[in-house]
């Protein structure tokens, strides 16, 4: 039998150990640093639901899966074929998963320490335990997680301000104009919001801006994006750059090792190289690499999708958008928008809607099954919110 | 195993999915594009959203929240994050109106 070992309990190694589990293997082991069982981690930056509260666990059945928590991987012995514990353990395989996932970047001015981060439960927990109502709460970027937490501490009664760099709020990965609703939404709540701002330094109960503003700040926390976790890769001298570098079977420089999620750097047969850096796309990364690494077939196909969850709207993009596509805009329901984007050829590329989660989950859902199919729709029929677009899934 | 009343079948027009409570439960009852009807349990077997909310393409449900896909035929999961299947129940049409048999 051949002797899986999967490094990274998150969505991309579990996913994995299921789809080897299903299909028959019994040796899979999985390392995981954190000392809990999977959870989600969504959910950590949204409101706690009241019924099941901030941890969720992973749902899916391991039985038949050595899962051993609290275990780090130290190093990785490509000759051997063994993976090195923390504690000196060496376990071998033959076939390695580097599902590693990514770490919230650290805010590089002066006092930077000071500010929280947001990626495991643990992280979740101490921005929780200092969120008192009434206290104040200094968001560093404007991105999804910033935002979400923005609305969360809200929620919570916290005097929320998010301090941003660039001139909007989501960058690239959220055309404009949703954007621009989305911060709407969070102003109208009292959220406040400073865009084009400078850090200097975060100090003890505020944070100090370029300009000088003093911003008093019981809690701070940095949500300036993510970087690939690729110590383990690196020191094993399997190729890296932003990412473990693997072509769309998953697969690295090294043929016995694969890597998925957050940390993999993908060779997207429709994109080219790309990190995604989504539920979804480590979800399937793991399912993905769960076949491969068996020797069976398969390329990464899916279309990159996420979702993020904001007070009462709801925003989902699928494929990749680009602010220099053609466009055309959709209303949905009174606060709500899609945007499809076009390919040079009219085809749908990629689209984003935001407004109540029913309707911006069935757009998307459509949008993406158009996409898969190189579907043409035409501009006048995508810009009327009355027509059912789901006949030009029969067209050839 | 009673029948219960859904709705008259013109209440739900081809290639679209409504919400059914009965109860304290609630199922999703499809009408395909090709005058079949299916039922489902309401729920995702992700995170409990209803699928009527949902898009419904062929024998497809698609889940609107994280993108989950079901066949409304055997409740099959077809698509991450869900792995539960759903529970199908018998559908039938009589004198005009939806009936589903529930237990
Ligand atoms: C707060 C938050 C909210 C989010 N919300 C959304 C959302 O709404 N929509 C969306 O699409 N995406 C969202 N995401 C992104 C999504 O959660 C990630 O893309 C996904 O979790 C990536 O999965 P992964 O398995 O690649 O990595 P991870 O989930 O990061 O898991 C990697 C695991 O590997 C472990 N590990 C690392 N190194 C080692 C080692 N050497 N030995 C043993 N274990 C190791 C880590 O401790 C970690 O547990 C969110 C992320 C966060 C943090
Ligand atoms: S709730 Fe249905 S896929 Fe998550």
């Amino acid at each position: 039998m051949t002797r899986y070992v999967i490094v990274g309990a998150g969505e991309a190694g579990i996913r994995a150990a299921a789809s080897l589990r299903a299909a028959g293997e019994r040796e899979i082991v999985v390392l995981s640093a954190e000392p809990i069982a999977p959870y989600e981690r969504p959910p950590l930056s949204k409101p706690p639901d009241p019924d099941r509260g901030l941890l969720r666990p992973i749902g899916v059945d391991l039985s038949g899966v050595e899962l051993r928590l609290g275990c780090s991987a130290r190093a990785i012995d490509r000759r051997a074929r063994t993976v090195e514990l923390a504690t000196g353990e060496r376990i071998p395989y033959d076939r390695l998963l580097l599902a590693t996932g990514a770490k919230q970047r650290r805010l590089a001015c002066p006092g930077g320490d000071r500010a929280l981060l947001l990626r495991s439960s643990d992280d979740a927990r101490a921005i929780h335990a200092r969120a008192e109502p009434g206290a104040r709460a200094v968001i560093v970027g404007a991105g999804l997680i910033g935002l979400e937490l923005a609305a969360t501490l809200r929620v919570r009664g916290l005097e929320v301000c998010v301090v941003e760099l660039a001139a909007r709020a989501l960058g690239r990965a959220v055309p404009a104009e949703l954007a621009e609703r989305l911060v709407e939404r969070h102003r109208a709540e009292g959220v406040l919001f400073l865009f084009g701002a400078r850090l200097e330094a975060v100090e003890a109960g505020a944070v100090r801006l370029a300009d000088g503003t003093r911003l008093p700040a019981d809690l701070v926390v940095a949500a300036i994006g993510v970087e690939p976790a690729t110590e383990l890769a690196e020191a094993a001298d399997l190729a890296c750059a932003n990412g473990i570098l693997v072509d769309s079977s998953l697969r690295t420089s090294d043929p016995a090792i694969f890597a998925a999620g957050d940390c993999a750097a993908v060779d997207h047969p429709r994109y080219g190289r790309v990190r995604f850096e989504s539920w979804r796309m480590a979800g399937e990364q793991g399912r993905l690499a769960g076949r491969t690494m068996r020797g069976e077939a398969g390329e990464l196909t899916a279309l990159p999708w996420f979702w993020s969850d904001q007070w009462d709207l709801s925003l989902q993009v699928v494929g990749r958008c680009d602010p220099q596509r053609q466009a055309v805009l959709r209303a949905l329901g009174s606060p709500g928008l899609v945007r499809f984007e076009l390919d040079p050829t009219g085809g749908l590329a990629a689209a984003a809607a935001l407004g109540p989660a029913g309707p911006v989950g069935r757009a998307i859902r459509l949008v993406e099954r158009l996409i898969e199919r190189g579907a043409v729709v035409p501009p006048s029929t995508l810009a009327d919110p009355e027509a059912d677009l789901r006949p030009f899934l029969r067209a050839p | 195993m009673p029948w219960i009343t859904v709705c008259p079948l013109d209440e739900l027009p081809r290639g679209s999915v409504r919400r059914f409570d009965h109860g304290g439960r609630t199922w999703a009852v499809y009408r395909t594009a090709t005058d079949e009807l299916f039922c489902t349990d309401g729920l995702c077997t992700h995170e409990a959203v209803h699928l009527a909310d949902g898009l419904l393409v062929d024998y497809e449900i698609e889940c609107p929240k994280h993108a989950g896909v079901f066949d409304i035929r055997t409740g099959e999961a077809l698509r991450l994050p869900p792995c539960v299947d759903l529970e199908t129940w018998p559908v039938r049409l009589h004198d005009g109106r939806i009936e589903i048999e529930i237990d």
